[in-house]
């Protein structure tokens, strides 16, 4: 056994016993912890796989920003979380839902095994068709040329998330301030953090979106860094949180997939398909639609943790 | 040379190793929060910078050694403020044991 397969070996063995206590762990929080540090292990995963950009993707997504999320629930949780843990289901409903999550697991672990080997690919096709496109990553290719239409409904869907978490304010507050105002020591540590080092973070996640196009990064992993920004400099009470009423920000939430979707329109007149870029231009098409989407998502991921809006809206 | 800058790279990174085994332990063992603490920072600072100065003769050219040595500077101010406020909520006594 090399080195290397040892280390994947422990890195495997080490993921399946986080994931474990996460699902053991009693309380919520310790278990938003336990998915966290699973989210990051799991990045070094895909590093381990030569996976950079799924890895960006899981550290900013699937652990930063659903951790937040997470950890924003639990705090909201804790006052019922007693009460709630008291009543455990019983034994047949546990077994049972056991039993369904072994058939889940198994049926995947079937599947993945009985794979051909070698699996079924279409990396060599996108590899040779890759400089008619004009991109250098060949994950951004597939994601704004191939799957185009994954990567508009994904941008669609934020939206509607956020459109979900302000349907959860009472009416007389609708349109206010979304979560409650942050106050904090402005000559704090948390104040001196949220004014070093959002220069540095916006940076940082603009070069992220735009070497996107040739190396790993995009507009997701950039966007969540800037959101990140905004949010520390609304945590530490710099900056506050638009009212959700605003028009420009209506405006922006939608103008990401509203240029997409007219751009995806105007394939079909010009290339012949939706979704298709004429020849010659579809990088430029591509940086143009993420450029676009940075703002709607930048907006739409500082948002959703800022939460519902909780204070009423100005005259 | 380059046999000397391998033995420098193996002699860093294993000390940066050290640090973090050590700043792991007193995690687990120490037996309070502020203590514990102390332990972590000390394997951020002091272990991270010495796997960093390890890799330095690896990199490829200068722009990636500085973006190196960013990383640890990074590294060192987050740590050093996320330890300030956890400090912070365990001297109010909100430390959950």
């Amino acid at each position: 056994m090399t080195i290397a397969s040892a280390l994947a070996l422990i890195l495997a063995l080490l993921l399946v016993a986080i994931a474990a206590w996460t699902i053991a762990a009693r309380q919520t929080f310790a278990a938003v912890v336990g998915f966290v540090a699973y989210g990051l292990l799991l990045s070094i995963g895909w590093v381990a796989l030569s996976a950079i950009d799924v890895a960006l993707t899981e550290a900013a997504i699937g652990s930063g920003l659903t951790g937040v999320l997470l950890i924003g629930a639990a705090a909201r949780l804790r006052t019922t979380e007693a009460a709630l843990s008291a009543e455990r289901p019983g034994a047949p409903l546990r077994w049972l839902a056991a039993a369904a999550s072994v058939a889940v697991a198994g049926a995947i672990a079937i599947g993945v095994l009985s794979l051909p080997d070698p699996a079924p690919t279409l990396a060599p096709a996108v590899a040779e068709h890759l400089p008619s496109i004009g991109l250098g990553n060949a994950v951004t290719a597939v994601l704004l040329a191939y799957r185009g239409i994954d990567t508009l409904l994904e941008s669609i869907v934020v939206v509607f998330a956020l459109i979900g978490v302000w349907s959860l304010a009472p009416d007389h507050l609708w349109g206010g301030y979304p979560g409650p105002r942050q106050y904090a020591d402005p000559n704090g540590i948390l104040a001196y953090l949220a004014r070093v080092l959002p220069p540095i973070g916006i940076i940082v996640g603009l070069y992220i979106f735009w070497v996107g196009a040739d190396l790993p990064g995009g507009k997701f992993q950039g966007a969540t860094i800037l959101a990140a920004m905004w949010l520390l400099a609304i945590m530490a009470g710099l900056a506050d949180a638009p009212p959700i009423s605003r028009t420009w920000l209506r405006i922006l939430l939608v103008a990401g997939p509203l240029l997409f979707i007219a751009i995806g329109f105007a394939g079909a007149l010009t290339a012949g398909a939706v979704l298709a870029y004429p020849d010659g231009y579809a990088k430029l098409l591509i940086k143009v639609i993420e450029a676009a989407l940075v703002p709607t998502l930048t907006l739409t991921l500082a948002l959703l943790v800022a939460g519902a809006p909780e204070r009423t809206a100005p005259p | 040379m380059s046999f000397f800058l391998d033995i420098f790279t193996v002699a860093a990174v294993s000390a940066g190793a050290f640090f973090f085994l050590a700043g792991s332990v007193g995690l687990l063992r120490f037996p309070d929060a502020l203590s514990r603490l102390h332990a972590l920072t000390k394997a951020d600072n002091l272990g991270l910078g010495l796997v960093m100065l390890g890799l330095l003769p690896r990199a490829d050219g200068l722009l990636a050694a500085l973006k190196l040595v960013f990383v640890w500077l990074l590294v060192l101010l987050a740590s050093a403020m996320v330890s300030q406020m956890v400090a912070r909520v365990a001297r109010r006594g909100g430390s959950p044991s």
